[in-house]
């Protein structure tokens, strides 16, 4: 299967402030959206999970490495770009920040086709995307605002904002983060459809493992800028083989396992420690004493989407 | 109060609870009438419990548990009764409020940077009631905060910082040591964890859990997350459009819902490993009330559930609902309950 959506060897770095050391948040990255599949990817705040999905839709360019859509490299220009973005579209986390207030419904979902020029039988095409975003009927949405609409009203507008481009990926940014419990559900219900019905790829960045078990096909856990294990959601969650993921999911009220609390903070990528990144928090490596782990640093994962799981780990090949 | 007077105070009301809570309403004014946002709540806690309250947003669980201390605004209009150690909060004067403010109830706020003042050292901001209420020194409130400091895992060296100095798991734990520097018998957590990592949530929890078990504190402690409260605390009450849909200890509540909105939330945190819910997210159609829609609810009859509920039948409109036995320390407010008690 051809990857629709792929990042080779992606770094982000961000200039340094004040006399600090550059930010290195993406470090080199390795990843394959594949036709009709849903990716997600985890990480807890600061591990660059949303800058590489800004990267990935064009809004950050990478200090080096590639983004390629349908195997041709992304292009920078304006131009390119806008084309681009028809192609690619990004739903962001808080729908109450993303909607103008003063703007209706009808013409938040329409901004996008207007901007591509595609406003012969606007209103047609506004409908059909609230109609596939769940908002039924449609013209009883269309007039309304923002401040009228629930939270998980509000996100179906910007999810019908991105359909109305017809995208054939679509990247989310904790789409779900900022809502309530059972409106949850249903938001990750409508992304599977859209996925079963339009055949559309999606890349959903979270911080949130459930999720991933909810609906991804594959799950890609994030540290400090790099991907430190990925694979299929079934053997990543349920048979973790890196510390890290070990840890995160031993954390959740249900494991079921005795929780491996890491010491410390998130840490920093302006100060991204030598060997394994991972390092100075592992408990594996507190236990095996093996000194690769701090000497010795880690091949990028090739992101194969064929491979059931790879991890970054010198101890756990 | 010292210690020794506190316990033959405690001695004397031996089989009144802690806290007492009885049907408790918040409404607050806005344009020509009210908007009810806790309507009628009663539960009880005893000294070294711990209850969790879940629900939505909206759902009226922060506006119930912050009025517990008359700490809304003066546009809330609360009506009920709140009796802490036999004494009504709700009708005391301010003076006696203020005593009962940290020194024997304190809270744990959501945003730990919006709740700590950024211009003042932490140092100096958990002094501050330790001052107020204990009557001790300046050099000994000294003392006693980096005691605090250390046992909430913060380097107590730390104390001259400021508020922006620290990570976000940081300041939760400065709060949860600010909470604990009088020494008080209930502590109200209002989301301590909302805007934590896992990883940080995890440590946070452990904490709060080890210095409740360590000290016998009573907790009230608010999230939408079901799962975390079900972890954390012995006993559970769900709330939906401010009133209580169940109440009971956690396991049962978790394993064997008997109300369909708690069979609901339970489910939307899927387990990981659980077949059920792979790439199956479960969730519920529609949207819990608005403030103007639970106007009306509060003139009417009916369950305030039902439009959403997927096991509603006609005399759900039409039947007033209350919280009814549904087992051993448990209560249901869903007719299904009495229908279905052998069921």
């Amino acid at each position: 299967m051809k990857p629709v959506l792929e990042v080779r060897d992606l770094m982000v770095t961000y200039p340094a402030r004040r006399g600090a050391p550059p930010a290195r948040a993406v470090d080199g990255v390795n990843l394959q959206v594949r036709q009709g599949e849903i990716v997600a990817l985890v990480g807890e705040s600061g591990c660059g999970k949303s800058t590489l999905a800004r990267a990935l839709v064009g809004l950050v360019k990478p200090t080096s490495g590639q983004v390629l859509s349908d195997g041709e490299p992304l292009g920078y220009s304006a131009a390119a770009l806008k084309a681009y973005r028809r192609h690619t579209q990004l739903v962001l986390q808080d729908p109450g920040g993303a909607l103008n207030p003063r703007q209706n419904v009808f013409d938040a979902v329409a901004e996008g086709p207007r901007l591509h020029g595609l406003t012969d039988q606007l209103g047609e095409r506004v409908h059909t995307a609230l109609a596939k975003a769940g908002l039924r009927p449609p013209e009883q949405f269309a007039g309304r605002f923002p401040h009228e609409m629930s939270g998980g009203q509000q996100q179906r507008v910007v999810i019908a904002g991105a359909l109305a481009l017809e995208p054939s990926v679509i990247v989310a940014d904790e789409p779900v983060a900022s809502l309530d419990a059972s409106v949850r559900g249903e938001i990750l219900k409508l992304i599977l459809e859209l996925r079963d019905s339009l055949g559309l790829s999606a890349l959903v960045v979270s911080h949130d493992l459930g999720l991933a078990w909810n609906i991804a096909d594959r799950v890609a856990v994030m540290y400090l800028g790099r991907i430190v294990e990925t694979g299929t959601v079934e053997e990543v969650l349920l048979r973790p083989k890196h510390p890290y993921t070990r840890a995160l999911l031993s954390v959740l009220p249900d494991s079921g396992e005795p929780p491996v609390l890491l010491t410390g903070e998130p840490p920093d990528p302006t100060s991204v420690p030598g060997g394994c990144r991972f390092h100075p928090r592992c408990p594996l490596r507190a236990a095996e004493k093996d000194a690769r782990c701090d000497g010795e640093d880690l091949p990028v994962l090739t992101g194969d989407p064929s491979a059931s799981s790879l991890a970054a780990c010198h101890l756990v090949q | 109060m010292t210690a020794t007077d506190r316990s033959q105070a405690t001695e004397e009301r031996a089989g009144v609870p802690m806290l007492d809570v009885r049907d408790l309403r918040v409404s607050y004014r806005g344009g020509e009438r009210a908007m009810p946002a806790v309507r009628g709540v009663s539960f009880t806690l005893d000294r070294g419990q711990t209850l969790g309250i879940a629900g939505e947003s909206g759902s009226g669980k922060s506006t119930m548990a912050l009025s517990l201390l008359r700490l809304l605004p003066s546009s809330a209009e609360v009506s009920g009764q709140v009796l802490f150690e036999g004494e009504d909060l709700l009708t005391a004067k301010w003076a006696r409020l203020r005593a009962v403010r940290w020194s024997a109830a304190s809270v744990v706020f959501q945003g730990a940077m919006s709740a700590l003042n950024p211009v003042r050292t932490i140092g100096e901001q958990i002094c501050e009631p330790i001052l107020l209420h204990d009557k001790i020194g300046q050099k000994a409130a000294r003392a006693r905060a980096a005691e605090l400091l250390d046992s909430v895992g913060v380097p107590s060296r730390r104390l001259g910082s400021y508020p922006h100095e620290f990570s976000g798991g940081q300041r939760q734990r400065i709060m949860i040591a600010m909470a604990l520097a009088c020494r008080p018998d209930l502590i109200i957590a209002d989301e301590p964890t909302t805007a934590l990592d896992v990883m940080v949530q995890a440590q946070v929890l452990n904490l709060l859990g080890e210095l409740v078990r360590e000290s016998g504190i009573g907790v009230i402690m608010i999230s939408h997350d079901l799962s975390v409260l079900s972890h954390m605390c012995e006993r559970l009450a769900v709330m939906y459009a401010g009133q209580i849909a169940e109440i009971g200890p956690s396991k049962q509540l978790i394993s064997e819902p008997r109300h369909p909105y708690t069979r609901a939330l339970g489910r939307a945190f899927p387990t990981i490993g659980d077949p059920a819910s792979r790439l199956a997210p479960a969730g519920l159609p529609g949207d819990p009330p608005t403030p103007s829609e639970l106007a009306k609810l509060d003139e009417s009859r009916g369950c305030a559930f039902e439009p959403r509920c997927p096991e509603a039948v006609d005399a759900c409109r039409t039947e007033t609902v209350e919280l009814w036995p549904s087992g051993p320390g448990r209560e249901a407010a869903c007719l299904r309950v009495l229908e279905g008690s052998g069921a």
